[in-house]
Parts: structure tokens; C-alpha cells; sequence
């Protein structure tokens, strides 16, 4: 090998070299390209292609159906409010989480005594599993035994407990808030970052040309704050919008499909129903709706421009 | 900003309060994994519990497997982050240290890829591991839990070596460290933020990873805390006390490493998502 090697005519190793160049890349991201690959993509091309399959209880392919699984999900009476439901859900959490996050932010970022304890206290539900939180609230939530039943009837607000997690309206505002409070510590520490990174002579020039406290912050600290509330908001769409052991826990989307999002809609529809196929279409449109609600996001506040 | 002392009390007060406000709930999980079970049946509830029922955290290890679970849990996480880690460091050292053809591709790819939550594939992945017959299996669930925390990774660790100017680096080299001894000798250490970091956020999704878990596994012996806990308060009973006695054994070692990494926290965030 080594003897033929000085014998080759100059192109071939400098063309092995170019490949051998080329290859370099593959050795320090294969792995993380194979690991994405199996175990991300596949799904998601098993997902399209189940969507046009007929699959039988059990899991047995039965052939192809077309787009009939997509005529079976429009046709179901719960699809239109449920994904209504889905779209008010993301937008309320989303933007009541991102705007009490901007005051949790400020605070964790102003001096005062115990400021540190503070911020542990905050980490608290973002390190917690969103399903033991979910299953708190769900208790705490209880007809009989709840502590928000308790506490409301101590305080002569209701006169008699009230089924809360019963009646799909009071679940939904319920569980929102137990959305918006799991949201709540990484949004806010987002929102801390962004202020931390924030120059103080920014602040001093203002003070200088003698601007309040009020346009000190709209004028100064809100738009520099931009990149950090923008990924902050996409991360919590996307998270809201596949959002599941919240409901899941608390009134798996009852009564009926009463509170339903899609998520819970598409899970009932394959491991209770056994509509597999249908299930994979509903999956689909959901993705959809994310990438459609997440490019309209990105255009309307024109993030290049921003972060890059 | 002025400093008055009116200014301090009442932000001390707000900042007190915001901290009970987030700390309430778990309040109430202890209060009531420490009531009898009869006392939880009680309409309407009890503030605290009538008699402290400590032997609850010791009867909870008898009433179900837990330690099967939170083993399973904790080899799960373990292992997915080793798995996630040793995939996105070079990918993510690589693309910030050189240009070359595919890097954008590369990096478009860990963008669409975060996009994607398991739960909104999981028909897609558990389809998936019936085919590679790895359905019930620990490997499913690493597989996946590493996975999909591999974008956030690779984000933070790409924003956080970026910003290690390539001198500092090339010094040591020439100062015969060598390309591997100056990657660790010098990139790393200061990285270590961002690493951390990373590791934390993986551990903590993959120990609080639920609906994949719910779908993959059916034994429970290879069933992981969070599968496992909702069992405790079924149609046929209701062991509230050893619901929430789990999941404080759940939530306080994960909240301890939380509080450990704090400081660290905010410069990966501000790396990872303002850069």
C-alpha cells in the first residue's frame, strides 16, 4: 500500500484528499444526524403514511385508504371545537405567560433581601414533573375534599363546594392557569437573561436625558428585550400547543371532548377508539397548525432582523 | 433608579409573595401526603393534617414497586443524557469552529427538529417501535428522550463555543497542547455553563418525560415515575397520600440539582437564546 501510494499520479490523492475533506463533517455530526434520523424523522414519515393507511385494531395493516382517513376526520363532530379550543388555549397561556413573565423577570432581576431564595422558589414547578403539577391542582381542585373549595368557603365566597373540574368552562380556565403557572419559571428566566444582558450605561444615558421610569422601560428595556421575548413566545407556542399531561391528568379532555385540545383529541382517537389511521391524520393537521402558527409568528414580528 | 427604603420593603414583599404563590402547590403536596387516608375523605378538606401520618413516606415503598420506577427513571434520564450529550458536543463544537458545506442544512435541521415534540409524533414513534420490536423496552424510551432534547442541546453548546473567541483556542495549540488537549483544556472549561447547562435540562425532561412512557411501556416493572404515580388513584381507589408522597420523592432531588445550577442557568440561557 504504501510503495503504490508515491507511484499514483498527483489528481488521485488530492482527489481522496477531497473526499476524505468532505467526510470530516459526518465524523463530528453522524451521530447526532443518526440519532435524528431514526428516532425523529421516521416518525414522521410513519406518521404521514399511517394517515393513509387502514390499520386494524390490533395494528395490522389492512392496505391503503386514501385520504379517507382525513374524510373521517373532518367529518367528526368534535374536530372544528376542539381545535378552536386548541388555538384559544395557546394563545391565552401564551400571551398571559409571557406577560406576567415580564414582571416575574424584573423582579427576579431587581435587589432585595432574599432574592435568591426567590428565584429557587420560582424554579420550583419548571423542575417539577407538569403531570405531578397537574395532579396537585387536580386535588387541590377536588369537589369534596379541595383546597380551593375550602378556602373559598371559609371565605363566604361560594356557599356550597363547587365540582370545578366538572363543567368543561371552569376546567378550561382551571387548566389554563395551570399551564400558564408550569410556563411560568423558564419564560421568566428567559426574560431575566435578556435583562442581565442589557448594558447598565444604557440605563445611566437614559437617566441623563432625564427620562422616567415609564419610558425608561418602554423605550429602552422592552426593545431590548425583543430577541429574548421572541424565542421565549415560540418556545411556549410550541410547548402549549403539545402540551398533555395538564389535561391528560386533570379531566382527560371530558366531558365528551368537552375540553379536549388536539393532542388529547389525537391520543383518545388511537389508543381508545382505535382509529389509528385517523389519529395519524389529526396528527398531521396538528403539525400544520404549529408550523403555520409559528411562521405567522416569525413574519409578523420579522425575527431575522432581530436575532442572527 | 432611586433606592428609597419604602421601594425595598415593597418589593421584598411582592418578591416573598411570588415565591409562595410558586411554592404552594408542593406546600399542599406535603400536607397532604402526610394525612390518613380517611382524613382525605373528609368534605369539605382540612388545612393541616389532623394527625402527621409520617409512617405514609415509609408504608409507600410496600403499597407499590416505586423503587422499580424510579429506578427505570433514573437510568432513563442517566443514560439519555450521556447519549444526547456525546452526540451534540462535537456537532455542536464543529459548526461553531468551521464553515463548510452542509453546515446550514445541519443547523436548519436541529431548528425543525426542536419544532417537533413526541407528543405530537407519538402515534409516529410508538408505530415505529413496534416495527423494531422495542416496544416495553428501556431503549425506546433513552431513544427517544435523547432525541429530542439533542436540538436544545446543540443549540445551547453551538451559542456557548461561538462565543469562545478561536484565539484563546489557537494560543494553547501553539503552545503545544495539541487540537484535543486545547479543546479541553481550554474550550470546555469555559463552556462549562453551558454544558451543565445542557446535562440539567436533559436529565429533567427525560425524569419528567410522561406521554411516551404512557404509550411505549406496559409492564410495570419498566414503567418510570411518572407512568406509575397516576396508578395510585384509579376508579377503585384513592391513595392521595402515597400519590403526592411519590412525587415529592420525585420532585425534591430534581429541584436540589435545579437550585445547584441556578447561576449557571441564566448565562446558558442568555448564550443559547439571545445569540
Amino acid at each position: 500500500m504504501k510503495r503504490d501510494a508515491g507511484l499514483r499520479p498527483a489528481s488521485r490523492p488530492s482527489l481522496l484528499r477531497r473526499i476524505g475533506r468532505a467526510l470530516v463533517p459526518l465524523l463530528w455530526l453522524g451521530p447526532s444526524i443518526v440519532l435524528i434520523a431514526v428516532v425523529v424523522l421516521w416518525p414522521v414519515i410513519e406518521m404521514v403514511r399511517t394517515s393513509l393507511l387502514k390499520i386494524s385494531s390490533s395494528g395490522v395493516t389492512l392496505g391503503n385508504r386514501g385520504s379517507a382517513n382525513y374524510t373521517d376526520l373532518f367529518d367528526e363532530d368534535a374536530l372544528i371545537p376542539v381545535v378552536l379550543r386548541t388555538l384559544l388555549w395557546v394563545a391565552a397561556i401564551v400571551v398571559v405567560t409571557m406577560v406576567l413573565s415580564l414582571a416575574v423577570g424584573q423582579l427576579l432581576n431587581a435587589r432585595f433581601p432574599g432574592r435568591r431564595i426567590v428565584r429557587w422558589a420560582v424554579i420550583v414547578p419548571w423542575a417539577a414533573s407538569v403531570l405531578m403539577t397537574a395532579l396537585i391542582w387536580k386535588w387541590m381542585l377536588d369537589n369534596y375534599s379541595g383546597l380551593v373549595n375550602r378556602v373559598l368557603l371559609d371565605l363566604h365566597v361560594i356557599d356550597k363546594p363547587v365540582n370545578w373540574l366538572g363543567h368543561p368552562h371552569q376546567a378550561m380556565i382551571w387548566m389554563m392557569w395551570v399551564a400558564v403557572f408550569v410556563s411560568l419559571p423558564f419564560t421568566s428566566f428567559v426574560i431575566l437573561a435578556g435583562l442581565q444582558s442589557i448594558p447598565s450605561d444604557v440605563y445611566e444615558a437614559a437617566r441623563v436625558d432625564g427620562a422616567g421610569a415609564f419610558r425608561t422601560y418602554f423605550g429602552i428595556t422592552l426593545p431590548l428585550l425583543r430577541p429574548a421575548v421572541l424565542i421565549a413566545s415560540i418556545i411556549n407556542v410550541i410547548n402549549v400547543f403539545n402540551s398533555f399531561p395538564i389535561i391528560w391528568a386533570m379531566t382527560a379532555g371530558g366531558p365528551g371532548h368537552a375540553t379536549d385540545t388536539t393532542t388529547t383529541f389525537m391520543y383518545k382517537l388511537a389508543f381508545y377508539d382505535q382509529h389509528v389511521g385517523e389519529s395519524a391524520a389529526m396528527a398531521v393537521v396538528n403539525f400544520v397548525l404549529i408550523l403555520v402558527m409559528v411562521l405567522v409568528y416569525l413574519k409578523a414580528t420579522r425575527w431575522r432582523e432581530e436575532v442572527r | 433608579m432611586k433606592r428609597s427604603p419604602v421601594r425595598k420593603i415593597v418589593l421584598t414583599g411582592v418578591g416573598w409573595l411570588v415565591a409562595l404563590i410558586f411554592v404552594a402547590p408542593y406546600l399542599q403536596m406535603f400536607l397532604t401526603s402526610l394525612k390518613t387516608e380517611h382524613e382525605l375523605t373528609k368534605s369539605p378538606g382540612t388545612y393541616l393534617p389532623g394527625h402527621w401520618q409520617w409512617s405514609n413516606f415509609v408504608d409507600v415503598w410496600k403499597a407499590a414497586p416505586i423503587w422499580t420506577n424510579m429506578r427505570v427513571s433514573l437510568v432513563v434520564a442517566a443514560v439519555a443524557t450521556v447519549v444526547t450529550l456525546a452526540c451534540a458536543m462535537p456537532a455542536a463544537y464543529y459548526t461553531a469552529r468551521n464553515r463548510f458545506r452542509g453546515r446550514g442544512a445541519f443547523l436548519l435541521l436541529v431548528l425543525v427538529t426542536q419544532m417537533f415534540a413526541p407528543t405530537a409524533l407519538v402515534i409516529g414513534i410508538f408505530r415505529e417501535m413496534v416495527a423494531l420490536n422495542l416496544t416495553d423496552t428501556l431503549l425506546a424510551l433513552i431513544l427517544v428522550n435523547a432525541a429530542f432534547n439533542l436540538p436544545f442541546c446543540i443549540w445551547i453548546l453551538h451559542g456557548y463555543f461561538s462565543s469562545i473567541p478561536k484565539e484563546l483556542e489557537e494560543a494553547a495549540f501553539l503552545d503545544g497542547a495539541g487540537r484535543i488537549g486545547a479543546l479541553f483544556r481550554v474550550t470546555l472549561p469555559i463552556s462549562t455553563p453551558g454544558v451543565i447547562t445542557a446535562v440539567v435540562y436533559t436529565f429533567i425532561s427525560a425524569w419528567n418525560e410522561y406521554i411516551v412512557a404512557l404509550t411505549v411501556t406496559a409492564s410495570p416493572n419498566r414503567q418510570p415515575l411518572t407512568v406509575a404515580i397516576p396508578s395510585f388513584v384509579t376508579q377503585y381507589q384513592a391513595h392521595w397520600q402515597y400519590l403526592f408522597a411519590t412525587s415529592l420523592i420525585a420532585i425534591v432531588p430534581v429541584v436540589i440539582l435545579f437550585v445547584f445550577i441556578e447561576r449557571y442557568l441564566i448565562g446558558g440561557l442568555t448564550a443559547g437564546s439571545v445569540k
